[in-house]
């Protein structure tokens, strides 16, 4: 997927929208900052999320982060691939690296999110 | 002199056959067992342990434990964790016979010797905190810190109530959010001053009448007494919230100032610190709370107490409003013993004195390791400091914890590294009161001479021990947490 | 003695390096006001010597078991401890050592709990075994706990009330500031009633919680239980005696998803309830929801083999509030004595002492039951412990026992959450409980005692 083509959150998760259907990932640079990932913990098919809270959580050797939702809406699909694979998150973070789709329930949560340009900017600023 | 052959894995080393414990024949009448267990509940075969004769496993185990270091053996300056000398006699007096072989549910007529004891013990523990109600059932630290919530929960819903906050600053210990969550609060993070001090305006800023409790760690994490403690109780009391002391520091403090008379109005000890438990590789140790008279009736049960009218015989009593009990039996009887013995060495003197010393040593090796690990926060220290590596880190590269894994080398436990995490690449010192002014002055100079060193050896320390830099990354994403799986 | 080594000579350069004139500047970041301005009140100073014949005095004035014949139980046994437990345990290098966080110089712990976990994840037959929790009783808290994590259900836990009463009081307490609903289910039987057990479980349910064998000492129909709970989602909590599973099957054979047991029966004193052990074990799936340190293997720089604290961003000093429970310090110490232990004892030690205690018990209630005005409360199977029902009440049966040098009990009517007992009944009641160590010749005496 092109990066250029998604939305972004400030809590470094990605969208991609097709129809009213969300892919959720997160970016590459929240990859590296949490370096060496051991363990997604995926939230089940049918599961509502709601935008802002926690929808699942990503492990490193030395933390554990909760995953945002982005969008609200109900699970259709999860990488099952990603557990074991973790490494799919470094190699592919925009393509394989995806962790769940969701049939949006509000499509007009899309606007309060980022642009790639504005979410980059957002990144160098934690940076410093 | 590694023996490898007796620490390969006791899975490894078993033989079919053998045993190390046998126990005499049964001399009643050998009733079948199916007549007397229904087969439906009989296990078609004994588990499959390892098989081993009794020289196995003392071989194994002997060389085990060479593998390790301990503060018998090394000094071992961990932050926030009291490494003192473990006294021997300790061992020896609780392992007495009428102390080790007690049963729990022994009635208070047989037990008075113990009951005497552990009133003693309540009394010197109220003495030293100035909070005069005591429960010696925790087990340890972050279950006294549980159990206190617990009783502060309890003592609002008593009041028609219901306090939902518990509030405690960003350098607190993790058991203090973890243990506030587990009480059903919701945890509120302070930031701190510049000065590593608890923020007055920010307490006020949050502290309201839906605050239950403000849990501070005093001296804090950085071994620095909070010096508004006063001002701090009294905002807190103000909006009729409790102040809870996390004990966890208080060997700077013993017989010098008391969490009951800085406005604390519960805390914790850790017997396995401060009055040398031991820490027995992790555990067992024993956190007993003290809290306020009004807090009494809500602590856990049984306590000891003098039998009403008869003021040389003990029983065992359950407070009006308990909480109930947060465990079973009476608490880890075996380290409140030794930390008893403790005091009883020390006496009043004694405990003062050792107060002192522990900060004498910490404020000493902090000046000795100034020039190449400077310490942020205060110019002196209680018992214990911060120091930072940030700088190391920019101009050499090396990091805390490769100066933690080259120590090892040195023959010496590093310091705590990365805690607390409002310094950056921390190391956190506590010496204790019981390490010479010689292996203070060896130690700094193990220091001087490690961040002289080569970088790139850092990195791959430590170099002389069994094993070096544990795989973590594929070990937590595929854990190996028996023998059985090894087998796959 | 404060056990210090510097001289007052050293002090004084100490005091110099550092640039203060005397201790005093450094206490002075304490506000003088806030200091305390007298010595502590506390008894005096003693020397070795004198601790020793005082703590001797105080230890002549309680009965211990070694001095008298136990057959106490609930919860904590008088099992015979091989000596090779108590040497290997005393050695400083492990008691005197700290967590083993730094895993390069704390390879003897880290192995030695590694096989922990082996050995009660064999005991369990359960996958996974965590290196400690306090005791029996936090651990069941915790293990309910754990349930409510592994299924997302907060609603209900469902206890039969079979159970160790202070277990119950102890889970009763964790969950007191929680909205979750603890319902304990009656066993005026003795042991679970299936039909009223499943009207207890809803779909909000997390888990049933059963004891085995339970504190009546009777056994339960676990794997039934487990199919009741099972059906409803809900997970099978279940506390066991480790030293059991000798004779009978074991948590995970009948199909409990999390097993909790105190472990004081492997090795470890009674010394009067604490320090004991607390053990859990699970199914694989649910290693990330558990309380506690777990040790896992790997490899380091080399390639050597070695052992780590893993999993750890579970715990309290990374996860904060998030953590699967607040416990850091454990009860390491106990847990090396129960790998000692069960090192010692293989499948056929284990075995032994599990029938040997099993056959003795069988006897001695058989004998009881032969005096007039004593029967077993419940009628069921039992493994090593029964409840004794004395017409005379049960603090005469204690009273009697004990003028002969015998302990029994505890009488139930000191027991918290037995409500349910008629009390004419629960001051008749109390146990009795045979361990190993004892000789026919000794219960002989009991019966004669109570006769």
């Amino acid at each position: 997927m092109d990066p250029a083509s998604l939305k972004f959150t400030k809590t470094h998760e990605w969208v991609a929208v097709e129809g009213d259907v969300a892919t959720i990932g997160i970016s590459d640079f929240a990859v590296h900052l949490l370096s060496d990932l051991v363990y997604a913990d995926l939230p089940p098919i049918g599961k509502k999320i709601t935008q802002g809270e926690p929808f699942g959580e990503v492990e490193s050797v030395k933390a554990v982060s909760d995953l945002y939702a982005p969008v609200s809406g109900e699970v259709i699909g999860r990488n099952d691939a990603l557990p074991d694979n973790l490494d799919l998150l470094t190699t592919s973070p925009f393509g394989g690296g995806w962790m769940v789709k969701v049939r949006l329930s509000n499509a007009g949560e899309l606007s309060s999110l980022l642009s790639q340009t504005a979410y980059k900017a957002h990144c160098d600023a934690e940076k410093h | 002199m590694r023996n490898r052959q007796a620490t390969r894995l006791l899975s490894e080393l078993s033989r079919a056959g053998r045993r190390g414990a046998e126990f005499p024949a049964s001399d009643v009448p050998e009733w079948p067992l199916e007549d007397l267990l229904p087969a439906s509940a009989l296990a078609d075969a004994s588990p499959h342990l390892p098989e081993l004769a009794e020289p196995d496993v003392v071989r194994h185990f002997v060389n085990l434990s060479t593998l390790n270091m301990s503060v018998d053996t090394h000094f071992y300056p961990l932050g926030s964790c009291t490494m003192k000398y473990n006294p021997k006699r300790h061992e020896r007096l609780a392992g007495l016979p009428g102390i080790v072989d007690v049963h729990p549910h022994q009635t208070a007529g047989n037990i008075q010797g113990l009951l005497e004891l552990l009133a003693e013990k309540q009394q010197m523990l109220a003495e030293i905190s100035g909070l005069p109600a005591v429960s010696l059932q925790p087990a340890a630290g972050a279950h006294g810190e549980l159990t206190a919530l617990y009783v502060a929960a309890a003592y609002f819903r008593d009041k028609g109530e219901s306090r939902k906050k518990v509030i405690f600053p960003a350098s607190a210990h993790g058991t203090n959010p973890a243990s506030a969550a587990m009480a059903g609060f919701e945890c509120v993070e302070l930031k701190g001053t510049e000065g590593g001090f608890v923020d007055l305006e920010e307490l006020r800023r949050h502290v309201d009448n839906q605050t239950a409790v403000f849990m501070v760690t005093n001296p804090n994490t950085l071994g620095l007494f909070e010096k508004d403690i006063a001002a701090i109780a009294e905002i807190v009391h103000a909006a009729g919230g409790l102040v809870y002391i996390d004990g966890a520091n208080m060997n700077a403090i013993m017989g010098i100032t008391r969490p009951g008379d800085f406005g604390g109005d519960m805390m914790h000890y850790n017997v396995h610190k401060t009055f040398t438990g031991p820490h027995g590789a992790g555990g067992p140790g024993s956190g007993p709370i003290c809290v306020r008279d009004f807090l009494a009736d809500f602590l856990p049960g049984p306590v000891v107490r003098q039998r009403p009218g008869d003021d040389r015989r003990f029983e065992l009593a359950t407070p009006a409003k308990s909480i109930g009990r947060v465990r079973s039996f009476f608490g880890n009887v075996g380290i409140l013993i030794r930390g008893y013995c403790y005091l009883r060495t020390l006496g009043a003197a004694g405990v003062r004195s050792a107060a002192e010393q522990a900060i004498l040593n910490a404020n000493y090796l902090k000046s000795l390791l100034a020039d190449v690990l400077p310490s942020a926060h205060g110019e002196y220290c209680l018992h214990e400091f911060v120091a930072s590596a940030e700088g190391l880190a920019k101009e050499r590269g090396i990091n805390a914890m490769d100066i933690a894994k080259r120590l090892l080398d040195y023959g010496f436990h590093p310091p705590t590294v990365y805690f607390p995490l409002v310094v950056p690449h921390a190391m956190m010192f506590e010496p204790t009161e019981t390490e010479s002014k010689a292996t203070l002055d060896a130690f700094s100079d193990a220091i001087h001479k490690i961040v002289a060193e080569d970088a790139e050896l850092l990195h791959t320390a430590p170099h002389n021990l069994p094993v070096s830099r544990p795989e973590e990354v594929n070990a937590t994403r595929k854990p190996v947490l028996t023998w059985a799986c090894c087998k796959d | 003695m404060s056990y210090l080594f510097t001289t007052p000579d050293e002090q004084v350069q100490m005091l110099q390096r550092i640039g203060v004139t005397s201790l005093k500047v450094l206490l002075d970041q304490i506000p003088e006001d806030l200091q305390l301005d007298r010595p502590l009140n506390m008894p005096p100073a003693l020397t070795e010597l004198e601790l020793e014949r005082h703590m001797r005095g105080l230890a002549a004035r309680n009965a211990g078991a070694s001095s008298r014949i136990c057959f106490m139980g609930g919860g904590a046994y008088n099992h015979y401890i091989p000596s090779v437990v108590d040497e290997l345990a005393s050695r400083g290098e492990f008691y005197t050592a700290y967590t083993p966080y730094q895993a390069e110089a704390s390879q003897g712990t880290l192995q030695a709990f590694f096989e922990f976990q082996s050995l009660i994840s064999e005991l369990s037959g359960l996958d996974v075994a965590n290196a400690s929790l306090y005791d029996g009783g936090s651990g069941v808290a915790e293990a309910v706990l754990m349930a409510g994590r592994c299924t997302g259900r907060t609603g209900r836990v469902v206890i039969a009330g079979s159970t160790n009463p202070e277990y119950i009081q102890t889970l009763k307490s964790y969950f007191a500031n929680k909205s979750t609903e603890v319902i304990v289910v009656p066993t005026p039987q003795g042991t679970v009633n299936l039909e009223k057990l499943e009207a207890a479980v809803n779909d909000q349910t997390a888990c049933v919680l059963v004891q085995q064998p339970n504190f009546f000492g009777c056994l339960e129909e676990v794997a039934a239980i487990g199919e009741i709970a099972h059906r409803h989602s809900a997970l099978l909590v279940q506390s066991f005696d480790p030293l059991s599973v000798g004779l009978l099957k074991r948590p995970g054979d009948l199909g409990a998803d999390i097993a909790v047991a105190e472990g004081q029966s492997l090795g470890i004193p009674l010394q009067f309830g604490g320090p004991f052990l607390g053990i859990l074990a699970c199914r694989q799936q649910f290693v990330r929801k558990m309380p506690g340190r777990l040790i896992g293997q790997t490899v380091d720089r080399n390639g050597e083999r070695c052992f780590f604290l893993n999993l750890q961003a579970r715990e309290q000093h990374i996860r904060r509030e998030g953590a699967t429970s607040n416990i850091c310090t454990n009860q390491g110490l106990m847990a090396l004595r129960a790998t000692i232990y069960l090192s010692l004892l293989g499948p056929a030690g284990l075995k032994e002492v599990a029938e040997l205690s099993c056959r003795k018990a069988h006897y001695a209630a058989d004998r009881l039951t032969q005096i007039e005005g004593c029967e077993r409360m419940f009628a069921g199977p039992f493994f090593k412990e029964f409840v004794l029902k004395y017409a005379h009440g049960a603090d005469t049966a204690v009273r009697k026992a004990a003028a002969a040098g015998i302990d029994i009990g505890p009488t139930l009517s000191r027991l918290p959450e037995l409500s349910w007992l008629p009390e004419d009944e629960r001051d008749q009641c109390l146990i009795v409980a045979v361990t190993e160590s004892r000789t026919r010749e000794e219960i002989d005496q009991l019966v004669a005692a109570l006769a």
